[in-house]
């Protein structure tokens, strides 16, 4: 790992405990969540496999069931620093994102009770509220959305609980799928995700052809498809 | 113009064109501007295909948001937050536009009634078809304007409701910026694609069409432009003065 060489000596036990993480992981051998602090996992962007999903999920599952403060505590560790980088990626200062970020952790608390963990992971639900709040609050629109009780609306003819299955394994194998994309295609996933700009924009700014941001953007998806082993 | 009643099997046929790629993922990710993400959404609405797509780009969405980069929050975050975790929840009105008449309308619909606008257009419209005032365009060409985007704000694009009579052919026409057309009813034909409930088309400013609505029942499409398109036809030079599109 590159950002060993950028710890100062004194924090060699942290670097070791990295390391050693590090070559657990590479040996194929998960590591329980249970030993690790919730610095180190806020600190170790890569750490989210499925013992973290399910973690989560059952932190968010406590939050709406029994209103658990400590659960939620949890939850605003794991997420709020994230929430404030996508934020700042944006291009939200940084006071403008603690206040955004207060608003969404505000609304798990609130909304925690229509988390389904069979339908999505906690990070796809937390997602969701921050890309909306964004929406309504950065750019003050509102976000068209299906109405599933809508008698217009033509039902799925695959019972949506047998996608479910193993929706933990499929956020794990998500994970590992974009940490594989070349660095190229996964920069410009970020960016399609992270920075409200059109691909003409990003195209300029990159100073590449828009079809090759179009391309790369196809590229990705297709990889992500592959190994999420679908079409 | 006769009004229109949906056949009973038409809501089940899957729509076989699809907004692209691109669209999926700025939907997904919240880049997408309301009018367009109105067309989107509202295809969602009738296609499982692209609704399976969009929680699968979404679940990418909380993929990338998990491995973000920790930024350090404010000290006093945490403590506003809990502080905030009692009080109780602002009364907000629906994040939608929800008319109420059209939702319970719907709700008590029996299958042969059922809405031919589904949500989220049906709301911004507010109501069925029968809510909506058509303009003639021209011979055979009405359209309805739908109000979308910020009250206060001028987003530029352009969202309205066609309908065209059946076999009625548009005058041809290209784009000073990019078209999305969702068909409601009806269908037409473009170049050799054809398109029914649900399909979806984009075109851009490469794109010098004439779409063809099926012969019979009157075709109805939502569409969003950025720009005003341009007729390019014989015809089409004659009326542009007079057709405010």
């Amino acid at each position: 790992m590159v950002e060993i060489g950028l710890y100062s000596p004194a924090s060699f036990g942290r670097v070791f405990r990295k390391a050693q993480s590090a070559l657990q992981r590479s040996n194929g051998v998960e590591r329980g969540h249970a030993d690790r602090t919730a610095t180190e996992r806020t600190m170790d962007r890569h750490i989210v496999d499925s013992a973290e999903t399910e973690r989560l999920n059952a932190l968010l599952v406590r939050v709406g069931r029994e209103r658990d403060r400590e659960a939620f505590i949890a939850l605003f560790h794991h997420f709020a620093p994230r929430l404030k980088s996508y934020l700042q990626r944006l291009g939200v200062d940084a006071g403008g994102a603690d206040e955004i970020v207060q608003d969404v952790m505000v609304s798990v608390w609130r909304r925690a009770d229509s988390y389904d963990p069979a339908l999505s992971a906690a990070g796809t639900w937390v997602f969701t509220i921050a890309r909306n709040r964004r929406i309504d609050v950065l750019r003050r629109e509102r976000r068209p959305e299906i109405d599933p009780d809508d008698p217009a609306l033509v039902p799925d003819p695959v019972d949506p609980a047998d996608r479910a299955v193993e929706l933990e394994q499929d956020t794990e194998r998500l994970h590992r799928a974009i940490r594989t994309l070349p660095p190229e295609q996964a920069e410009l996933l970020r960016m399609a995700y992270f920075e409200d700009k059109p691909h003409s924009v990003i195209a300029a700014e990159r100073n590449l052809p828009l079809g090759t941001v179009k391309s790369r953007l196809r590229l990705a998806l297709a990889r992500l498809r592959k190994a999420m082993g679908e079409e | 113009m006769t009004p229109l009643s949906m056949p009973e099997t038409a809501g089940h046929q899957a729509p076989v064109h699809h907004p692209g790629d691109e669209l999926l993922v700025a939907y997904a990710s919240g880049n997408l501007a309301e009018a367009a993400s109105l067309a989107v959404a509202t295809h969602l609405a009738l296609c499982p295909r692209c609704r399976h797509e969009v929680n699968r780009l979404e679940a990418l969405g909380g993929a990338l948001l998990d491995q973000m980069p920790a930024a350090p929050v404010g000290d006093d975050l945490l403590a506003r937050i809990m502080g905030q975790l009692d009080a109780p929840a602002p009364v907000t009105p629906r994040p939608l536009p929800a008319n109420t008449d059209a939702r319970t309308d719907a709700r008590r619909a029996k299958p042969a009634e059922r809405p031919l606008l589904p949500q989220p257009l049906r709301g911004y419209v507010g109501g069925d078809l029968s809510a909506l005032s058509w303009r003639r365009v021209m011979r055979g060409v009405e359209e309805a304007e739908v109000k979308c985007g910020p009250a206060d704000g001028e987003s530029g694009a352009k969202v309205r409701l066609l309908r065209i009579k059946g076999g009625m052919a548009m005058p041809q026409h290209t784009h000073g910026g990019s078209e999305l057309t969702l068909v409601l009813a009806g269908g037409f034909t473009d170049a050799t694609d054809h398109y029914l409930r649900g399909d979806f088309a984009e075109t851009d400013n490469s794109v010098d069409h004439q779409p063809v609505a099926d012969a019979g029942e009157d075709c109805i499409c939502l569409t969003v432009t950025d720009a005003p398109l341009r007729l390019t036809g014989t015809l089409g030079r004659l009326l542009n003065p007079f057709i405010k599109f």
